[in-house]
């Protein structure tokens, strides 16, 4: 059934009976949808806007200003029902199960909002030190549970994001080399099953980017990374477990290897959670490391960011970290400019309501915590795995695994998946794996939560053609037509308007 | 929950007897036998981080936050500390925008790409270009970005990027890491009262410029008077003009669109965020002709299978997880949900809140100035023009020293010079104004 305008009431339910699973037994999922005038909830601006005569309502000589400002104008409680509504159409982990592989969607704890809220935080990054001890504090203890936990000598906190951890990562890379006198280092490698931003951020920091395949494990393929290792090497950007959930065995040789050929070992933190109190990376040879603190250490996602991605290093790397840093002094705590720091990566300090959450979740799991926390995502990865009909190619596998559909198309199970009350994993990633279903529970998940995601993958697992193609039925918005909205691109209500 | 549990993670639901029962569907006896990590790189000691209670842990917070001095800021130079509505935390703290990722399952994430679409159309408002990204981290990262665009898009064999000399450290640094791995250099143009001297500008300004960015109101405060001439002088010269302005700013300053600029950076967050230690939102809008040269996410108008307008991410063959090393930046994570705060933000003030507040700044600002200025030993503002929300003042006595003692009776200031203070009505309510004159007055009395 398509956009036909005579199915433009609502699509007959795959859960109507036909497909022969509405027995009140197959759990399944009805998200919340507004209709009015044959559309979902109307945009801001078509709930009213105003236009205000610029000119006329600033003190400003009218050279200086626009003539007119129009934009949405609504009443308070117009506002509130239309963020509700909207908030009602969005699926979270407050909602339920959300195993997207790679990004750690673990349950965010309610009180590290209380904390991020306490008004005492709220201060200006030009602030003197001897007036905001207090943040300079939380900063240096968080500087110092991190640097404990990855095994790394000093850590930054300015990075914005992951992606921006990997960034200072290389630049730091390149600082390092220059100051050696070997800025013919021009290659960075990367593994085939990295994640896309470690591409991108070598690219985005000048270098060649040296693709590495995989061995028949799915692991690091040391003769490859021999054949890639040379004096242009500025480093390896590796992530421990892989992408595949699969350990490195070999990292102490791969470390061995990368160094003696004079590049820097960097690790990206996006599946620290399987580690956690069981192996560091600053143990295993690691040089430079980014945590991604919304993921291993339960920051909301808030749709998309903000997150913050601190960055460690060895003893032999400190003097390059961004500028300023924490340290104590006798009269307290203060800020101090690395000697051969990199500069800044960000305007100010980084995400300071994301940074204290951390610290304050940290501190509530402590060492027992953050030990369990590895345990249980990946005890819950391997039940998972084990109660689904789907292929899981390798192995041994961690806090993530990746399930092949098979004959099916990846992104069709996972939207026949959004009906039966589940986030589906991320999908056709790592290409490594025909069509991937790229699984991570994490270690918020019971038992019978992870039961109903392995009946939702197995009744995806069980549909046919015909009931993919057409899923999700249940959802908010019915499947969205993505092809065509990236070919005639309209990305404002103006050009909306327009039309 | 049926059964006990040990210690461990207080969000991980696991009872003694559940974990049991996996073990055994699994096939092991112990989580331990699930490990595959070689012995020569385990971890057997511990981080000598203790565990606390919910309670505990939120007074740790609250003690440790407890000594930062409380004073009212008159702070500014790129980061505001405005009132956030309270319908804005209370909304944009509900789980769903709280507790969702980007929106790789358009179908069930509706409300927040509309809300993200929303804001697009917010920032195409205000600037007037035709496409806003959903956000960048925050100005200086999206002033680096700019520069980056600016090389995959420019019609010059040049390669300088031009900007003020008197532009925040933070965002001069950020932006030379970002061309770090291009053939981009920095350089400066000079500023004269706070200002853009345009003469200089324009014998800089050769087919060498790849870009120049300016900014609007410039970091002493000072409204840009001459933006018009000099988006022509760049636009002359095939460069990339990019402007640097904030939501409250574009309220009613002149719309970038009709001054030629075609990059508009800035922190978007100074509606939204309150005071948040330097935290921020990357504005990033531009042309249409760049469209597939955009860092970022962007949020589309599609079709649903009902027929309906639906929203969804698109143009995704420009971002890392698709394109890799030739993706047009590495960002992933942004700053969405701080970007839905500042939709919402601009919702509640709605046109006339807006330009009321934009409007009243310029106004307490130059009251506040001229009250400072009639204190003996004090001048403000330094420059001449206009200023929006903030403004330099001079001072006979040392200005470090005056900070301090301003400090002594609660307030601080940004101190810019030996002899010259910056302060910054926003945000600020006017009685703190009315506190902050008497206690100026008290300490250069």
């Amino acid at each position: 059934m398509t956009g036909s305008n005579e199915s433009r009431g609502e699509r007959v339910s795959a859960f109507d009976g036909s497909d022969g699973c509405d027995d009140g037994q197959v759990a399944h999922y009805d998200q919340a949808r507004f209709v009015q005038n044959g559309e979902y909830e109307p945009l801001l601006n078509e709930k009213g806007t105003a236009a205000v005569d610029v000119n006329e309502a600033s003190p400003l000589p009218d050279e200086l200003t626009r003539d007119t400002l129009e934009l949405p104008s609504l009443s308070e409680p117009e506002l509130v029902r239309h963020y509700t509504r909207l908030s009602q159409m969005i699926y979270g982990i407050d909602t339920g199960p959300y195993p997207l592989g790679s990004c750690t969607m673990k349950y965010n704890p309610k009180f590290i909002e209380d904390v991020a809220a306490l008004e005492t935080g709220a201060v200006h990054p030009d602030r003197s030190a001897d007036s905001i001890q207090g943040t300079l504090e939380v900063l240096y203890q968080l500087q110092d549970y991190l640097g404990r936990i990855g095994g790394m000598d000093a850590v930054t906190l300015q990075p914005p994001a992951g992606a921006a951890g990997e960034f200072v990562g290389i630049r730091i890379a390149s600082a390092y080399h220059d100051h050696n006198g070997e800025d013919q280092r021009d290659e960075v490698i990367v593994p085939e099953s990295a994640h896309g931003t470690n591409f991108a951020t070598a690219a985005l920091g000048g270098y060649e980017v040296v693709t590495l395949p995989s061995d028949d494990g799915g692991r690091v393929d040391l003769e490859a990374l021999e054949a890639a290792l040379s004096e242009r090497t500025a480093a390896l950007m590796l992530t421990n477990p892989n992408t595949l959930g699969l350990f490195e065995r070999d990292i102490e040789e791969i470390a061995t290897m990368v160094h003696d050929a004079g590049g820097l070992l960097y690790y990206d933190g996006a599946n620290l959670n399987a580690l956690l109190g069981r192996a560091r990376p600053g143990d295993m040879g690691f040089d430079v490391m980014h945590y991604n603190v919304h993921k291993t250490f339960a920051t909301p996602h808030g749709g998309g960011g903000p997150g913050a991605g601190p960055v460690g290093v060895v003893d032999e790397l400190a003097p390059f970290l961004p500028r300023p840093r924490v340290r104590e002094e006798c009269d307290g705590f203060e800020l101090f400019d690395p000697e051969h720091s990199i500069g800044h990566v960000h305007g100010f300090q980084g995400n300071w309501l994301v940074l204290v959450k951390t610290f304050a979740y940290i501190a509530r799991l402590g060492d027992e915590g953050l030990l369990d926390a590895s345990a249980k995502s990946v005890l819950n990865a391997n039940y998972l795995a084990s109660q689904i009909d789907y292929e899981v190619p390798y192995g041994p596998f961690h806090h993530e695994f990746v399930a092949s559909a098979g004959d099916q198309d990846a992104a069709d199970v996972a939207k026949r998946m959004l009906d039966f009350g589940v986030h589906p994993p991320t999908t056709k990633w790592p290409e490594i794996v025909r069509e991937a279903l790229m699984t991570e529970p994490t270690e918020v998940e019971n038992k019978t939560t992870l039961d109903t995601l392995a009946a939702a993958f197995q009744h995806a697992g069980d549909s046919d053609t015909e009931t993919l193609e057409s899923a999700p039925t249940r959802t908010a918005a019915g499947r969205i037509d993505q092809t065509s909205a990236a070919r005639n691109p309209r990305l404002s209500w103006q050009a909306l308007s327009d039309e | 929950m049926n059964g006990t549990r040990t210690s461990g993670s207080p969000y991980a639901p696991h009872t003694d007897e559940e974990t049991a029962t996996m073990l055994q569907a699994i096939g092991v006896e112990s989580v331990d036998d699930l490990f595959d990590i070689p012995p020569g790189v385990r971890f057997d000691d511990e981080f000598g981080i203790d565990a606390r209670t919910e309670r505990e842990t939120r007074a740790l917070v609250r003690d440790l936050l407890e000594r930062n001095d409380d004073l009212t800021e008159l702070l500014g130079r790129g980061h505001y500390g405005y009132y956030v509505p309270s319908l804005v935390d209370h909304l944009a703290d509900r789980s769903e925008f709280l507790t969702s990722y980007t929106q790789y399952q358009p179908e069930v994430s509706q409300g927040f790409l509309q809300a993200l679409f929303e804001y697009q159309s917010l920032l195409v408002e205000l600037t007037g270009l035709e496409i806003a990204n959903c956000s960048m981290y925050d100005a200086a990262t999206a002033l680096g970005e700019a520069a980056t665009l600016a090389e995959r898009v420019r019609d010059t064999s040049g390669h300088r990027v031009l900007v003020p000399d008197n532009i925040l450290d933070g965002r001069r640094s950020t932006l030379e890491n970002y061309v770090a791995g291009t053939d981009l250099v920095v350089e400066t143009y000079p500023t004269t009262g706070g200002t853009v001297d345009v003469q200089t500008l324009e014998s800089q300004v050769d087919e060498g410029v790849v870009m120049c960015y300016v900014e609007s109101p410039t970091v002493r405060g000072v409204i840009e008077p001459n933006l018009d001439s000099i988006g022509s002088l760049i636009g002359d010269a095939d460069a990339l003009f990019v402007l640097g302005s904030d939501p409250v700013a574009l309220a009613i300053l002149e719309r970038p669109a009709d001054v030629g600029a075609d990059v508009v950076i800035g922190d978007a967050s100074v509606l939204g965020l309150p005071t948040s230690y330097g935290m921020g939102l990357g504005l990033f809008a531009t042309r249409e002709g760049y469209l597939r040269q955009v860092p970022g996410r962007l949020v589309g108008v599609g079709e649903d299978a009902n027929g309906r307008r639906a929203f969804t991410l698109t143009l995704q063959t420009r971002e890392q997880h698709i394109r890799r090393e030739r993706a047009t930046s590495n960002i992933c994570t942004n700053q969405a949900w701080v970007a839905l705060r500042t939709a919402m933000h601009v919702g509640a003030l709605g046109p006339d809140g807006l330009v009321d507040l934009a409007s009243r700044d310029v106004t307490r600002a130059a009251d506040l100035a001229e009250r400072i200025d009639d204190l003996v030993g004090v001048t403000a503002p330094v420059d001449d023009g206009h200023h929006l929300r903030e403004f330099v003042i001079r001072v006979d006595q040392p200005a470090r020293a005056i900070a301090t003692d301003l400090k002594e009776r609660g307030y601080a200031v940004h101190v810019v010079g030996d002899h010259q203070l910056q302060a910054c009505v926003a945000g600020a309510t006017d009685d703190e104004l009315d506190g902050f004159v008497a206690a100026f007055e008290e300490v250069v009395a």
